[in-house]
């Protein structure tokens, strides 16, 4: 991958896709390459504006410190959201087995 | 204050030094989640600690618990740490004990910035950073023969997701196993002291990943380190610590080199693994999370918090070194909480070397903490004026934990009472007299020789007294009586 | 039944109040429309009828016993399928969350049953909000109740196509670049963009979390105001949503005699002389706006804002990125669709393959590649400090002038399948984008038509908490149309 817009190789999709967590078939990466291509070429309309001086910003209206108490509200979700999972098995999500590591 | 220096470590051969960091993760002990109201407890059935906001429902967003923030300040100010401005980051991952998939934690602006923490034995450990985030579910494997890379399904339960933690990341300051362990003590006392967590390794509310690496001795360069994870308690730390370093060295002298991994404890085997890759683990594209504001604790808001912290375990050893304790001792009196009581009873008269001593040696039971200074107090006097022996007075101290009742009563009720210099002479002559054998060989034996009949001559006459007679002082009668 | 106006909201909940027409009887003839029309407009996911009906017998259970009912009492509203109802199926319009029902509600229909509003049914949008046409929608696409061989526009097609049909009187939309202001253009109705953080986002299925809003769609001004007075207010359960005491919109419209004293701003950029692109016949019927606007007594001047050519760049920078994070919890663990895998890695990535549609795949493709290694500060940096530039340069604009004016769209109501390039797709939302960029409220109100005699939308953007000068602005255009 470049800076040089329009750049973006097949590769390159294809690695984001699986940082995505998408399965591409060859047909579709063929596809998506030239499209996020000319998409990615918008940024370059960005250099025409000078942004020196400009702090990235987090909220339109600069809102900080926000808080709630530390107090307990009971939900009482357990059944419907069992209710609502694919699987589960003794109130716990049922997946297929987790390959990798804990945090 | 010492900064740390190189040392050889006594793991390794000749040579070889360790660079040790810790990454402590300690749970802040909220009522609520960090973002989430539901309720922060340890060791309910599953999936009932939880609320649509911590199983990351559709929709839902997150909102900062102001006392897991408080709790963090209290931690960043008793580390020394600077404390500003911070920004919430998603760190993105795909991983089922994680219902959102990205952890919400702090990343290029953490809460508390650099610090540091004194050890009881002096030393000082630098800390890069300590910052908040929220901890992950649960994921249970079951599979039919047990063995972790079997088939079978993974159980996911979410009521540990959402968790407020800190992690406390130091610098590589640490040359070994024992000096982590000691980093690691010391930090919980300082967590515990603040109120901020229960610091319980066993229910795994602080948990310890060491990144290990080694270098020749005296030079400064840091080499390829690995982390450790899956580090359960303090001995697994340092038998990890131990076994990782060796491995490196191990690599080294067979030329080749450690790559930079994530490796697991494994503590039956006694060994570290590498961990499998996590999905997409090289890229977490941390950015700001636009659920969330930044956070700027107000000077008023810090300085309040200062104004409520308790001493700190370092302070408090220190005021115990003030009366003339050692550092080793003042440690292991103030890991007791036992070491306002020492201050109280000074305060009130007392002996200062004999109440560290009882402190120290005598006082091991948690009923300690029901002894007040002043029975304490009129104890050490007791002792001090003679009218205990030290033996006496440890009996009677023990009793002191049971009851309520006077040490004066104790000892009366055990008949303990000062033994005049008299009485005690007439003794000593009399069994000098029953054992004329002894007492000849004591007269004329080297030290050694001396030394053991001194034990039966001490043996014979707390026997005759039923243990009332001080020690001290019929040592002194038998030197007299033998250089007359 | 006498003569009652169901297509406003305001004689609508009158006639309520009054006792003219039952809470039951406006909900039957909602459900009546919807089940005649919607079989061509396809507006709908779900109709929820019977819990409609039941909320419509509690309301005329409350004005029989004699209790106070709500501002909204008895109106039938639809909502935005990315809007969660506690009971009802809420889904995005994907495959990955089809048959989904929240055990919540959002805080916006929340108000909206405090109100005793009666929610009839959830609207049909593009996939998770992605798209200016409706036609990413899982579901089909909606058609533009004025020409059925048209879009409604999206992102909020069905809410608009609902209420220009006359399904409903009033709905909820969302608009994260336009979706709630364009399709309102496209159809020829109102479409209210409240000021970001101004209504809760909780309860909201999160597109792009830092531009999202929940906007509400009528057929006036004074409608929208209403509808949105009703939603506005700080929620503590959203962390983004503004403090501070505002302005009651709808007592602004009904005040407003004329625009005397207020100063207006036409942005070059996007009225025709500046960027490419506007049909010659929608800056015929801006030009005419502004001519009404400048006799109705306001100052109008043009005014530059050259910044506004990065905004698309920006846009599609930092939304995606936004997005590639928030829909990573679709993943198949907990809710909605799942496929098979072997484990949960390859379970994660068959449902989310399965489950997403092309346009959402290649937003969260687009976000995953700003935000990744080595790329962040060429993309997602870079277009966060555009962003508080842009915000700086709007900040000094409003210190001098009250409103800023331009089209909605560049265009009117496209054919379906007219633009199959994902490019030409996304700078149709040239115009509607620097409001959600700066989080300022903006509105659409119809004025006429253009090309193929399709509705042509004007907007008006205000400062933070401006929606009554906008709401003030659309007014006089309404009227100027109506005479």
């Amino acid at each position: 991958m470049s800076d040089n817009n329009n750049s973006l190789t097949t590769e390159d999709v294809r690695k984001v896709a699986d940082l995505a967590m998408l399965n591409l078939t060859d047909e579709q990466v063929e596809q998506y390459t030239p499209q996020l291509g000319s998409i990615l070429s918008l940024v370059a309309e960005m250099d025409s504006v000078d942004i020196e001086g400009y702090e990235p910003t987090h909220h339109p209206h600069g809102l900080v410190n926000v808080y709630r108490d530390d107090v307990i509200e009971a939900a009482d979700v357990t059944e419907s959201v069992m209710a609502s999972a694919p699987d589960t098995e003794n109130n716990q999500y049922k997946v297929p087995p987790a390959l990798g590591e804990e945090q | 204050m010492t900064k740390p220096v190189s040392e050889q470590s006594e793991h390794l051969p000749q040579g070889w030094e360790m660079v040790i960091g810790l990454e402590v993760h300690a749970e802040l002990a909220t009522e609520s989640k960090m973002f989430s109201p539901a309720k922060n407890e340890f060791g309910a059935a599953p999936n009932t600690n939880v609320h649509p906001v911590c199983l990351g429902l559709p929709g839902t967003l997150p909102v900062v618990n102001r006392k897991a923030v408080e709790y963090s300040i209290r931690i960043g100010l008793a580390l020394g740490c600077e404390i500003g401005r911070c920004v919430w980051s998603r760190k993105n991952y795909f991983y089922p004990d994680m219902p959102k998939d990205y952890q919400i934690s702090q990343y290029d602006l953490p809460l508390n910035g650099e610090g540091e923490l004194e050890l009881p034995s002096g030393l000082t450990i630098g800390i890069e950073r300590a910052h908040m985030e929220e901890d992950t579910g649960k994921s249970t494997h079951v599979g039919e023969s047990g063995r972790i890379h079997d088939a079978g399904y993974s159980l996911v339960d979410y009521n540990r997701s959402g968790v407020p933690l800190i992690e406390i990341v130091s610098k590589p300051d640490l040359r070994s196993p024992a000096q982590a362990k000691e980093y690691v003590e010391e930090l919980r006392s300082v967590l515990v002291a603040v109120g901020a967590s229960d610091g319980k390794m066993e229910e795994g509310s602080m948990r310890v990943d060491a990144n290990v690496s080694v270098r020749p001795l005296g030079s400064d360069e840091l080499r390829t380190r690995c982390e450790i994870k899956n580090v359960n308690s303090l001995r697994s730390l340092t038998r990890a610590i131990e076994y990782e370093a060796k491995r490196h060295v191990d690599l080294y002298d067979a030329e080749e080199r450690p790559v930079q991994e994530t490796r697991h404890w494994d503590e039956e085997a006694g060994r570290t693994r590498p961990g499998r890759s996590k999905e997409n683990a090289e890229d977490y594209r941390y950015f700001p999370d636009p659920d969330l504001v930044p956070l700027e604790p107000s000077a008023e808001w810090i300085e309040e918090i200062r104004a409520s912290l308790p001493a700190l375990p370092k302070q408090r050893r220190e005021s115990l070194m003030a009366l003339g304790a050692s550092a080793l001792s003042a440690g292991v009196i103030t890991q007791r909480d036992l070491d306002t009581l020492a201050l109280e009873t000074v305060e009130l008269g007392a002996d200062a070397a004999k109440v560290l001593k009882h402190c120290e040696n005598n006082l091991a039971d948690e009923q300690a903490s029901q002894l007040d200074a002043p029975r304490f107090a009129a104890l050490v006097k007791m002792e001090s004026a003679g009218e205990l022996t030290a033996t006496q007075a440890k009996t009677v101290l023990a009793e002191m934990l049971e009851s309520d009742k006077s040490p004066a009563d104790i000892a009366a009720e055990h008949g303990f009472e000062a033994m005049d210099t008299s009485e005690l002479e007439g003794l000593v002559s009399k069994v000098i007299e029953e054992s004329p054998g002894e007492w000849q060989r004591f007269c004329e034996g080297d030290a050694s020789v001396r030394g053991k009949l001194q034990g039966f001559f001490v043996g014979q006459i707390m026997k005759a007294t039923q243990g009332k007679a001080d020690g001290k002082a019929i040592n002194k009668i038998l030197a007299e009586k033998a250089s007359s | 039944m006498s003569e009652v106006n169901f297509a406003s909201v305001i004689e609508t909940t009158a006639a309520v109040a009054k006792g003219d027409v039952s809470a039951t009887e406006a909900t039957q003839q909602a459900l009546k429309k919807i089940e005649q029309d919607d079989a061509k407009i396809n507006a709908f996911n779900t109709v929820a009828s019977d819990s409609a009906l039941a909320q419509a017998a509690a309301v005329d259970e409350k004005i029989a016993s004699g209790q106070p009912v709500g501002p909204l009492a008895g109106l039938p509203i639809a909502v935005k399928d990315v809007i969660c109802t506690e009971g009802i199926e809420t889904t995005c319009s994907s495959n990955i969350l089809r048959g989904w029902v929240p055990p919540y509600d959002a805080t916006v229909v929340e108000k909206l049953k405090a109100a005793d509003a009666i929610i009839v049914g959830k609207t049909n949008c593009d996939e998770f909000a992605m798209g200016s046409s409706n036609e990413s929608s899982a579901f089909g696409p909606v058609l533009n109740p004025r020409d059925l061989s048209r879009v409604p526009g999206g992102s909020s097609g069905g809410a608009a196509a609902a209420v220009a049909s006359g399904m409903v009187a009033a709905s909820l939309g969302t608009d994260t670049g336009g979706s709630v202001r364009q399709p309102a253009s496209f159809c020829g109705v109102v479409g209210l963009k409240p000021t970001y953080g101004g209504v809760s986002r909780y309860g909201l299925i999160a597109y792009a979390s830092s531009f999202d809003t929940v906007g509400v769609i009528g057929n006036s001004v004074a409608d929208a105001a209403l509808l949105h007075d009703t939603l506005a207010g700080q929620d503590v359960r959203d962390s983004t949503s503004l403090p501070g005491a505002r302005e009651s919109v709808s007592d602004a419209v009904e005040a407003s005699q004329d625009l005397k004293g207020l100063k207006v701003g036409v942005i070059k950029e996007l009225n025709g002389s500046g960027l490419a692109g506007f049909e010659p016949e929608v800056v015929d019927r801006f030009r005419a706006s502004v001519d009404t606007v400048v006799a109705a007594g306001a100052d109008v001047e043009e005014i530059s804002i050259p910044a506004i050519e990065a905004t698309l760049g920006a846009y599609y920078m930092l939304v995606p990125s936004e997005a590639s994070s928030n829909l990573a919890r679709f993943d198949g663990v907990r809710y909605g669709h799942r496929a098979s895998g072997g484990n949960t890695a390859e379970m994660m990535r068959a449902t989310r393959t399965e489950g997403f549609g092309a346009e959402v795949q290649r937003r969260i493709m687009l976000g995953t590649y700003a935000l990744s290694a080595g790329y962040y500060d060429a993309y997602y940096a870079k277009a966060s400090r555009l962003r508080a530039k842009l915000i700086a340069d709007f900040a000094a604009i409003y210190s001098e002038y009250d409103v800023l004016m331009c089209p909605t769209s560049p265009c009117v109501a496209f054919e379906l399948g007219a633009k199959e390039d994902p490019l030409s797709m996304y700078l149709v939302d040239i115009a509607t984008i620097p409001a959600n960029l700066v989080g300022a409220p903006a509105i659409s109100v119809p004025f006429g038509t253009g090309a193929a005699d399709m509705p042509v939308g004007i907007q008006m953007i205000g400062p933070k908490f401006g929606e009554g000068t906008i709401c003030r602005v659309a007014k006089a255009i309404e009227e100027a149309k109506n005479d």
